[in-house]
């Protein structure tokens, strides 16, 4: 630190903040050198590698753990969630910012905040008594039937109907993160300078051509940034997933049929974990999840970088 | 109050009663609306301090006011005599008529240089690259800037120094082919040697189009318009041949300004 801080007070606040923001970074550093250690009884055991990429999750004979189900879960999870809720929440977003009128986007965006503000128990609830039944009722037995008549070949791929599994939990969790890319995007949309919409109604632009030719370049940033967050949000989201996935980590997953996730089995078996290998294997998911989750939000940072470096001056 | 004139080439756009306001706010048209003629093939500067309203009329030439959703716009603005606020008028259309370049340059900076010249193009349907590319470089050259970037057409125009864009957002006006330019202090945020440049370029650009102009800069508006009208609280004092409004202003507060003595 250079000499710029003369007064004593200065000095006192500049190393204060110093040390409540190493605060933040040995906290993380802790955090997974914890779950490191908590989990290294079935990382050493298993192999890092081994553990990860492991098909056999068995607490009670064979007492053999590999997290791949999980991850493969996790990945198709989140990534359905994120691709399905993606463009609607765009185009709620674009609505809100340039098309709906100024009591309506105000509805919009309201309504928005408090999808993100509901707790995902509620959201879990919402899928057990409601959505899965209607789920199973309306859409999965009869394309069931009509597989079963029609389509042989796609019986194995669809599953069976139960309405708790993969295809239920996609669509909670889609719509769980849509208010997490439509805020974003709303706001990197709103970001945008007058002058650059200006000037492309000026050439004689429709509002559709604007967003396109003037808004959406600049503020593709923002959006990715949102999708990524989204993306975060769904990789960790605990609790509706593992109320309506049907937890079967039974591989290969179908349509239907129950799944599991990272974060679903460890909140599922944590409470019946009595032996150290099979805590142990738990903790090390958590490892892996962690490890996950940095890197999604590495990869936004990344994203959001060259973006920045794209429009710098604009903005 | 329109001046004796003797135009031969004729109005291209005419202001009728004109007044723009914003809430209960007349943004401009004080004293019964603005009655302005604009000729054509010829340079009109509108000139005024901060916040007369010449800015404000501009954007209602082209319907920029349709996007502020407070604006409200009274009387009528001709366009080879018909009135482009009358009901059914696209403003869309009205704008690819009426060109419009801005203070601050306004290059899309994900686009290349080429693309942002062809965008306006490209709005109106044309996809033939013969045609783009023949429009392209005929807007660069009219905008003067083709030699400084015919060798990198496809880098980003974020680019491009301040000048550089602002003349490539000129070459976007000019590549649809608009009737009328309308520039809103185009040089107010570059140095003297861009600025320089663009005032030539606004000299060579009237044989082909009409050019209203918005400038805080008297010496600018005497030196390339041909007509000049002065703008003070929202009302349009004077309007004239640019000679003869600065050497003999007829309203005391033309003078007063023209000579410095507020503003």
């Amino acid at each position: 630190m250079k000499r710029l801080y003369t007064h004593s007070g200065d000095r006192i606040f500049a190393w204060a903040l110093l040390l409540l923001a190493l605060g933040v970074v040995v906290l993380a550093l802790l955090m997974a050198y914890e779950l490191y250690q908590g989990g290294s009884l079935a990382l050493k055991r298993f192999g890092l590698l081994g553990f990860a990429l492991g098909r056999e999750w068995d607490p009670v004979i064979q007492k053999s753990f590999g997290a791949w189900p999980y991850i493969l879960g996790t990945v198709i999870v989140s990534l359905s969630a994120l691709l399905l809720s993606f463009f609607p929440a765009l185009a709620a977003a674009i609505f809100a910012a340039e098309y709906a009128p100024r009591w309506l986007a105000q509805v919009i965006n309201f309504l928005l905040d408090l999808m993100a503000a509901v707790p995902s128990v509620v959201y879990g609830l919402w899928g057990i008594f409601v959505l899965a039944p209607w789920i199973r009722d309306q859409v999965q037995l009869p394309l069931y039937m009509w597989a079963a008549e029609h389509a042989p070949w796609l019986v194995p791929i669809l599953g069976v109907p139960t309405g708790y599994g993969l295809m239920t939990a996609v669509l909670i969790l889609a719509s769980m993160i849509v208010p997490y890319t439509a805020a974003l995007a709303r706001d990197a949309i709103a970001l945008v300078p007058k002058e650059h919409r200006e000037a492309a109604y000026a050439l004689g632009a429709t509002r559709w051509e604007v967003m396109r030719m003037a808004i959406l370049p600049l503020a593709r940033g923002g959006i990715i940034a949102g999708a990524f967050l989204a993306l975060a949000r769904a990789v960790g989201e605990t609790m509706a997933v593992t109320m309506v996935i049907g937890n079967s980590h039974k591989l290969p997953y179908t349509l239907f049929g129950g799944a599991a996730t990272m974060p679903s089995v460890i909140a599922n078996e944590f409470t019946e974990a009595v032996e150290d290998l099979h805590l142990s294997a738990l903790i090390a998911v958590g490892f892996l999840l962690f490890w996950v989750s940095m890197a999604v939000n590495f990869a936004a940072a990344y994203v959001l970088r060259r973006q920045e470096r794209l429009v710098k001056g604009v903005l | 109050m329109l001046p004796e004139t003797k135009e031969t080439v004729g109005t291209h756009m005419e202001s009728k009663g004109l007044v723009v306001r914003y809430g209960n706010r007349v943004g401009v048209g004080v004293g019964g609306g603005v009655n302005l003629p604009i000729y054509r093939h010829r340079i009109t500067a509108l000139i005024g301090p901060s916040g007369c309203g010449k800015t404000t009329f501009l954007r209602a030439l082209n319907r920029m006011h349709d996007l502020t959703p407070i604006a409200r716009v009274e009387g009528e603005v001709l366009l080879d005599g018909e009135n482009i606020y009358a009901p059914g008028v696209d403003p869309v259309l009205v704008r690819r008529r009426v060109g419009m370049v801005f203070q601050k340059p306004t290059a899309f900076p994900t686009m290349s240089i080429y693309d942002n010249v062809a965008a306006g193009l490209k709005l109106v349907g044309i996809r033939d690259k013969r045609r783009l590319d023949e429009a392209v470089e005929r807007a660069l050259r009219g905008a003067a800037l083709w030699d400084e970037v015919k060798d990198r057409l496809r880098t980003p125009a974020s680019g491009l120094s301040g000048g550089q864009q602002q003349r490539l957002t000129i070459a976007r006006a000019l590549a649809v082919e608009p009737e009328v330019l309308l520039m809103d202090e185009p040089t107010a945020s570059l140095d003297p040697i861009s600025t320089q440049a663009i005032e030539d370029l606004l000299l060579s650009l009237k044989e082909q189009v009409t050019i209203v102009i918005v400038t805080h800069n008297m010496q600018q508006a005497a030196r390339v318009s041909d007509y000049t009208a002065f703008f003070l609280n929202g009302e349009m004092v004077e309007f004239g041949a640019t000679e003869s409004l600065f050497t003999k202003p007829k309203d005391p507060r033309t003078e007063a300004y023209i000579t410095g003595r507020f503003g």
